[in-house]
């Protein structure tokens, strides 16, 4: 062993913050160490999008202040990956060789874009990812004002990419296998109002259709057509990033399985962010919700329970804010149960109740005060039919009756 | 610290903490000036015709914006209280999304603006409590 740090992090996203927080708010002395596969400090993920458009600079993207490592007594280790965790001595070993011992070990090393292994693709000469600010940067560079760009993927992967490009090239095609865009997070009838704004822009959305074969610059479609492009990305999808923990033994599906205490089966091991599945509450299953406010949670219930504290994240829901061109798409929870559609001048708001309940909504355009409507998911608040109906039109703390009210409006929440 | 309380057995429903939020936070310099403007107040007075109440930032001691902000706006001062950085804010809605009590809102340009205590605005102390015609709102520790 090289080295041992009391707590070893492997990651050094939003997830990994969280985790140090959690560790801090206990423990403020014994060491900890950061392995990064990224030679950044830790940044905004979704920021790299704002990035292409002018609306974010690189050293205004970091996740927290500059001195935050130093602060924290963290010790950084930039450019260094994780290459296998042995469980029974309490080593991580590192691609230089080197291991680290450790007390505690938090995995939150995150997902990589999955690239499907089309024909033709090394024809391909400029050809990207979409989720590290490097790519960002790589694709920036690759660009002219006269650029075709193809993305493969409508999801909110491809589209940010898409929105991030827009006025920079010369074109902006988008394709994806789904009947619609963004099709992990809205159904048709959403999706169709989103799409349309993205066509009123000029993107041109090739849905239900996908890449065939490569051929240098050109892309042959499944349907049959050929596009033409210059400069590729692909954003399919992304996997977590298992490894690691599945070779040491510990339980894994499509994530690294944890419990709502953040624990992977593997003692003294925890696990959090986008590598993870666990437990979404409003549909009652297991999943990857790989969500920065998910991974910020799960990182600080893993940090505080690493450091002897008792914290559980336990009413985790999937949920997404984003916007296109000044359209909002809001989503949370599970579209299970019966639908209610509820409109107005600001947009659409789609409403799923299962036995009484709000499981889950989706909204386009109005958002206001959309919270409300997390919240009464997130803890499974129980309403009376005519309070949910007068919440869905209006969303409001008029519900919640005034002992609720009083507690909220004059007391320390 | 000192927080934003609101006593809805007080509150008459006027809508002028809305005024007075919207009128420290605009720069403007007369109130006559918001006549006819799209104002953004960070307080909203919400209820119906027997009862109503305002609300605002609650400055929550666990505050699920700051969890959840993806581009590292949302921080909490050294006195507690919550605040974005505009510069930083994409405007995202993701604070707007998971705040339980519906308190964070966006101005004209779509960036997520909050009840900040007017502690960085021109009036200096919340605007909302001051000009509340019957003490329904205080700006008190509790």
């Amino acid at each position: 062993m090289d080295s041992f740090y009391k707590y070893v992090i492997i990651g050094n996203g939003t997830a990994a913050i969280g985790g140090v927080e959690g560790i801090r708010s206990l423990d403020k002395d014994s060491g900890i160490l950061i392995i990064s596969k990224e030679p950044h400090k830790a940044y905004c993920r979704p920021l790299i999008s704002y990035y292409l458009e002018g609306m974010a600079s690189p050293e205004r993207m970091g996740y927290r202040g500059d001195s935050f490592y130093e602060d924290n007594n963290c010790t950084l280790l930039l450019g260094r990956s994780a290459v296998g965790i042995d469980r029974k001595d309490k080593r991580v070993r590192l691609d230089d060789g080197t291991e680290v011992g450790f007390d505690k070990l938090l995995v939150a090393a995150g997902s990589s874009p999955f690239v499907p292994d089309f024909k033709g693709l090394s024809s391909v000469e400029r050809k990207f990812s979409f989720m590290t600010i490097d790519d960002a940067m790589a694709i920036e560079k690759s660009i002219a004002p006269d650029s075709r760009v193809l993305i493969v993927g409508a999801g909110l992967i491809g589209l940010k990419c898409a929105e991030g490009l827009f006025g920079r090239v010369g074109s902006i095609t988008v394709c994806d296998l789904a009947d619609r865009v963004l099709s992990s997070i809205l159904d048709s009838d959403c999706a169709k109002l989103m799409g349309e704004r993205l066509e009123e822009k000029g993107i041109r959305l090739m849905l239900g259709d996908s890449v065939s074969s490569f051929d240098g610059r050109k892309a042959l479609m499944n349907s049959g057509e050929t596009v033409e492009f210059d400069v590729l990305v692909l954003a399919v999808g992304v996997r977590a990033e298992t490894s690691l923990v599945k070779d040491a033994g510990g339980e894994c599906g499509r994530g690294i399985r944890v419990d709502e205490n953040m624990r992977t089966s593997l003692s003294d091991i925890y696990a959090a962010g986008d590598c993870t599945e666990y437990m979404d509450i409003s549909s009652g299953s297991v999943k990857i919700m790989a969500l920065m406010p998910n991974a910020y949670m799960q990182g600080h219930c893993a940090g505080v329970n690493m450091a002897g504290g008792d914290e559980s994240f336990d009413n985790a829901i999937p949920m997404n804010s984003i916007g296109f061109f000044g359209l909002h798409a809001m989503s949370a929870g599970s579209c299970q149960g019966e639908a209610r559609t509820v409109s107005n001048e600001d947009g659409v708001k789609k409403f799923y109740i299962k036995d009484g309940r709000l499981v889950g909504f989706m909204i386009i355009g109005s958002t206001a005060r959309a919270g409300i409507y997390t919240d009464i998911i997130r803890n499974r608040v129980e309403l009376e039919p005519n309070e949910l109906e007068a919440v869905m039109e209006n969303p409001s703390l008029y519900i919640f009756g005034r002992e609720k009210r009083n507690s909220v409006l004059g007391g320390v929440v | 610290m000192k927080r934003v309380y609101v006593n809805e057995k007080w509150c008459l429903g006027c809508h002028l903490c809305e005024y007075n939020c919207a009128y420290a936070n605009s720069g403007l310099s007369s109130m006559a000036k918001l006549k006819g403007v799209k104002i953004f107040p960070r307080i909203r007075v919400e209820g119906d015709d027997s009862i109503s109440y305002a609300v605002s930032c609650r400055h929550c001691t666990d505050p699920i914006c700051i969890k959840s902000c993806i581009s590292g706006a949302l921080s909490r001062d050294e006195n507690g209280t919550v605040v974005i950085d505009h510069e930083r804010c994409v405007g995202c809605l993701t604070c707007v999304l998971v705040c339980p009590y519906g308190a964070v809102t966006q101005d004209g340009e779509g960036a997520a603006v909050k009840c900040e205590l007017c502690l960085k605005n021109s009036s200096g102390e919340p605007a909302c409590v001051k000009g509340c015609p019957n003490n329904a709102i205080v700006y008190e520790e509790r």
